[in-house]
């Protein structure tokens, strides 16, 4: 143990390193650390509000979603509904045009026997006629009977 | 012991402990080591130069791995300073932390080279001692722990004012009683006294203690190769050897990081008041 002029050789070396370390090396590191913790931190968080808005427009498309799926039940059932009335209206419209079809049929069925019972009573009054006529030649001018035949004609 | 004369015990290991001094005045004061000297020199430029080039090149973005080694050490340190010292660190305490942590290390570690094979190198610079442990100079233990010491009483004053540090060795720890002051005084210059001897001295006993085991061992194998049963010898010593130097990676970093946290403690404490 011989202490001597190395010790304040060592000394200075030693002062000289420390500032060399103070000025030139530990600011650099501390500054790309910092900046990259900073950065880590703003991305974290910038991660952070992203999941939050996911979340956020998730719920507003869950929203829009049920809200879609009410209209759209919503018009179904009035489709339902347009078409059993549309049913209905068919319906009726058929059921009248069957009424009026089968009350056309039945004037006509009427007109005919209406001629028909008017042609048979022609037929028959002539058939009269020409019985009474056989009757009368023999017994009564016709011309006098004449007017009690058209009264006759008349009555039936 | 690379001349191949016959040495013995005493002189091969007082020859491996032999400093290259160099007299630059009268008297034994003025001698330089040259060889702690140039060695911490060359260290301290080769650890401290390969952080500088890492951080002046040193990206906020994704670091390459030699980045992230010399942000693990810098994290390291950081955190070490940062649980001790309770004020601004960046400033100076941190990167001091640093110097002497990588610097410590680094002149420890010079106690791996084999001496003998260092020797055939440095004997063309020096026949007669070349110490490669700058550590294990007393001179440079105490030129690092007397650097903390005034950086302490600097800190003390700058902090405190000079009135304040004043009062503080004169009132503290016992009591402001003027009975007191000198009981108080004396306490305080026990502290400073021991503070930096504890600091020195504790690094240089464990890398000199290391540094002779070494020798012991080599000398063993170097004086078994001339005798019959020379294999014995040189295997136990060299497997010795070996389990040794595996325990003293343990020494080396612990101590370096001793040292570094008494520096960053007896800092703080200079910040601290009573």
């Amino acid at each position: 143990m011989n202490i001597n002029v190395t010790l304040f050789a060592q000394a200075l070396v030693f002062i000289a390193f420390i500032w060399f370390a103070v000025k030139f090396i530990w600011p650099y590191l501390l500054h790309a650390i910092e900046t990259r913790q900073k950065t880590i931190a703003d991305g974290l968080a910038a991660a952070e509000k992203g999941k939050q808005a996911l979340e956020i427009s998730s719920k507003q498309a869950g929203e829009e979603i049920g809200k879609a799926r009410g209209r759209a039940g919503d018009i179904i059932a009035q489709a339902e509904k347009r078409a059993s009335q549309m049913i209905e209206e068919a319906k009726i419209a058929a059921r009248d045009e069957g009424g009026r079809e089968k009350a056309a049929a039945k004037a006509e069925i009427e007109q005919e026997v209406s001629r028909a019972r008017e042609a048979l009573r022609e037929e028959v009054a002539g058939l009269v006629i020409a019985g009474a006529e056989k009757i009368l030649r023999r017994e009564v001018n016709a011309q006098t009977h004449a007017e009690l035949l058209t009264q006759m004609k008349k009555e039936i | 012991m690379a001349t191949g004369t016959e040495l013995t015990p005493t002189e091969y290991i007082n020859h491996h402990l032999n400093f290259l001094g160099k007299k630059v005045g009268d008297g034994d004061f003025w001698t330089l080591h040259l060889d702690s000297v140039s060695v911490a020199i060359l260290l301290g430029f080769l650890g401290l130069g390969l952080i500088w080039w890492v951080a002046r090149g040193a990206t906020a973005g994704v670091p390459n791995k030699r980045q992230a080694f010399v942000e693990l050490i810098f994290e390291f340190i950081d955190n070490q300073a940062k649980g001790i010292f309770k004020h601004e660190r960046h400033s100076f305490v941190a990167p001091t932390a640093l110097t002497v942590f990588i610097w410590v290390v680094l002149m420890n570690a010079m106690d791996f080279l084999p001496v003998d094979w260092i020797a055939l190198g440095t004997h063309a610079i020096s026949e007669h001692g070349f110490r490669i442990v700058p550590t294990a100079d007393v001179n440079t233990t105490f030129a690092l722990a007397l650097t903390v010491w005034a950086l302490m009483i600097y800190f003390s004053i700058k902090v405190k004012t000079l009135g304040g540090w004043l009062h503080e060795l004169f009132c503290a720890p016992f009591g402001s009683h003027p009975l007191l002051w000198i009981f108080n005084l004396l306490f305080n210059l026990i502290e400073y006294l021991s503070k930096p001897l504890s600091h020195s001295l504790r690094l240089f006993g464990n890398m000199y203690a290391g540094e002779i085991i070494f020798l012991l061992l080599w000398m063993w194998a170097a004086n078994s190769a001339w005798s019959e049963d020379y294999y014995i010898g040189l295997i136990v010593s060299s497997a010795l050897a070996w389990a040794w130097a595996i325990f003293h990676i343990l020494i080396v970093l612990l101590q370096a990081y001793v040292f570094m946290m008494l520096t960053v403690v007896y800092i703080s404490m200079a910040h601290d008041h009573h």
